[in-house]
């Protein structure tokens, strides 16, 4: 059968297509630019591409004259804290439903509730007396006060729990009669049987942990701990007397494409987990 | 939540809830506890005093014409992001759920804007409206338009909106395009051959079907814009001009950490509990769901 080309829905899906496009194409293209020709309102979409050698000038040296570190290293701290939060959260939520769900011990419901109640505490509503909490704790300007305090999950919990309590008895029961205590049956059944859900929840949680602004500009004032999100922000209040327009279009590419090719590469698990995190 | 088939032991799995349990409690309750105590006291400028004194922070709060304007402005805010980045998301994916070539690379360019960070999306629109520099600012200025969000509060929140929803597209996305793939074909056909026109089988049919989604992204888009768009805030207007893009969390940020109103900023911290509350009950009363931390 002839089939038409449904004109309207490519144009209105082209259009959507332009419109997330363009702001990145626009940045990547500027990056090659004059910063004294963008400062006078030259801005182009052509990209000048025997200009592409600014990436690598960002990544060695940062923004050079302004005093700001190399953006690599930037990017070391983004993906350390993106990684150690992903797993992080992964890790603990696993161990806490395995214990709520194939477990009794005291207080059990109390802990899964507590865990719970974390759902309705973000950073956001909450900054000062954190803030005054990683002080006492002399957490501010660490690693660990980057990473440490965001690993607690509510959502990645209750999608363990949920995946674990599909696991048949029947299934259960066969594990114990071959001998399985119960580190072995977290390991040879349910870290198998939930792999995907880890999947998505890996990409959901290192994009979560990559774009954090507030929590590393409430706890990290150190400059050696910068995120990239953080160093491209600063960069855009700095004050200078020619602002380095184009480097600082260079460190929004930089900042913009890991976590997108983890969304792409990963895009199956994403779409699907996502759905199911949010049941 | 009960299972048969249990293991035994007690330490095994108290050792497993404990890490999860150590980093709730001290930074997530113990701020709260902090955050609700100081809400209720004032300590003098020494820091050596500090003393119960009611609701009287609460009460300067609501008298304070800068914090009602703050909420009046976060809601219409909240209200414009979620419109926004809903509505335009209900079209893509009523048009990406169409049997056409190359949907599936539409579907991944229109997805990738997920991972995009809300303040670097930020700094995207600087060089997009930015009156001198930005590519489409500077030829309003050109076409004597005088367009300044760095001087003009209206043009500043306006932009700080359309910058915060242009990053909430994609996940709406994701979840208007999973609805329309979970309509049966039948029911479409069964309307068309009643001979509905587009249209009005998108509004009599698609769009009552796609109601539990569209009420659970309401939850969380309103959740997004009144907490998730500190960054892009910050990095586009830093809730200027004057208090003109400062929404509540944003003044929390002002008030505690740069002005170190300690019992003002308690108290708003206070208030911001509540309506994550709210809208958290809401969500799980009447859809059993729940948003991503």
């Amino acid at each position: 059968m002839h089939r038409r080309i449904d004109w309207p829905a490519h144009l209105v899906l082209l259009l959507g297509v332009a419109l997330f496009a363009f702001p990145v194409w626009l940045v990547f293209a500027g990056a090659t630019q004059d910063a004294g020709a963008i400062n006078r309102g030259d801005l182009s979409l052509i990209p000048d591409f025997s200009h592409l050698g600014i990436f690598l000038s960002v990544l060695l040296h940062g923004y050079g004259e302004a005093g700001g570190h190399p953006a690599w290293r930037m990017l070391m701290i983004s993906a350390g804290m993106a990684l150690s939060i992903a797993i992080g959260k992964i890790v603990i939520s696993m161990l806490s439903a395995y214990a709520v769900v194939f477990f009794r011990f005291p207080f059990r419901m109390a802990a899964f509730w507590t865990i719970f109640i974390t759902l309705m505490l973000p950073v956001e509503v909450r900054i000062i007396p954190t803030y005054a909490v990683m002080a006492d704790f002399h957490m501010i300007d660490s690693f660990a006060g980057l990473t440490v305090p965001l690993i607690a999950s509510a959502t990645a919990t209750l999608l363990f729990r949920q995946v674990y309590l599909a696991i048949p008895d029947e299934l259960v029961e066969a594990a114990r009669m071959d001998g399985a205590g119960p580190i072995r049956f977290l390991f040879d059944m349910l870290i198998p049987v939930s792999s995907a859900n880890m999947a998505a929840l890996f990409v959901i949680l290192f994009v979560y942990g990559w774009n954090q602004y507030l929590w590393p500009l409430l706890v990290a004032t150190d400059p050696r701990l910068d995120t990239i999100v953080i160093g491209i922000v600063q960069l855009t209040f700095g004050g200078f007397t020619l602002t380095p327009w184009n480097t600082m279009m260079a460190m929004a590419v930089l900042a913009i494409v890991p976590p997108v090719v983890v969304v792409m590469a990963m895009q199956r698990w994403f779409v699907r987990g996502l759905a199911e995190v949010e049941k | 939540m009960d299972r048969r088939t249990i293991f035994g032991g007690r330490l095994l799995p108290i050792a497993f809830v404990l890490p999860q349990l150590l980093v709730t409690f001290l930074f997530f309750l113990l701020p709260a506890g902090k955050a609700i105590y100081g809400s209720f006291t004032r300590t003098d400028a020494f820091g050596l005093h500090t003393r119960f004194i009611g609701f009287a922070n609460f009460v300067s709060l609501l008298d304070d014409a800068g914090y009602r304007a703050a909420f009046g402005r976060t809601a219409i805010f909240c209200a414009l992001v979620t419109l926004l980045a809903m509505a335009s998301a209900l079209l893509f994916a009523v048009f990406a759920d169409h049997e056409i070539r190359g949907r599936a690379i539409y579907r991944t360019l229109l997805i990738w804007p997920y991972a995009v960070a809300p303040a670097v999306s930020a700094v995207l629109w600087v060089f997009v409206m930015h009156p001198e520099v930005g590519i489409v600012g500077r030829e309003l200025g050109r076409l004597g338009i005088h367009w300044d969000y760095t001087v003009n509060g209206a043009q500043a929140l306006g932009l700080v909106i359309v910058a915060s929803a242009w990053t909430q597209v994609s996940y709406n996305f994701v979840f208007y395009l999973a609805g329309l793939q979970s309509i049966p074909s039948s029911v479409i056909e069964a309307a068309r051959m009643d001979g509905a026109g587009g249209f009005r089988r998108f509004r009599t049919i698609v769009l009552p079907l796609l109601m539990p989604t569209t009420f659970f992204l309401l939850i969380v888009n309103l959740v997004y814009a009144a907490f998730d768009t500190f960054g892009t805030i910050m990095a586009l207007t830093r809730g200027g001009p004057g208090q003109a893009t400062v929404t509540l969390v944003v003044k929390v940020y002002r008030d505690g950490v740069v002005n170190l109103d300690l019992a003002g900023s308690s108290a708003q911290s206070v208030i911001l509990m509540l309506i994550v509350i709210g809208l958290t009950a809401v969500q799980f009363r009447f859809l059993g769901r729940r948003t991503i931390s």
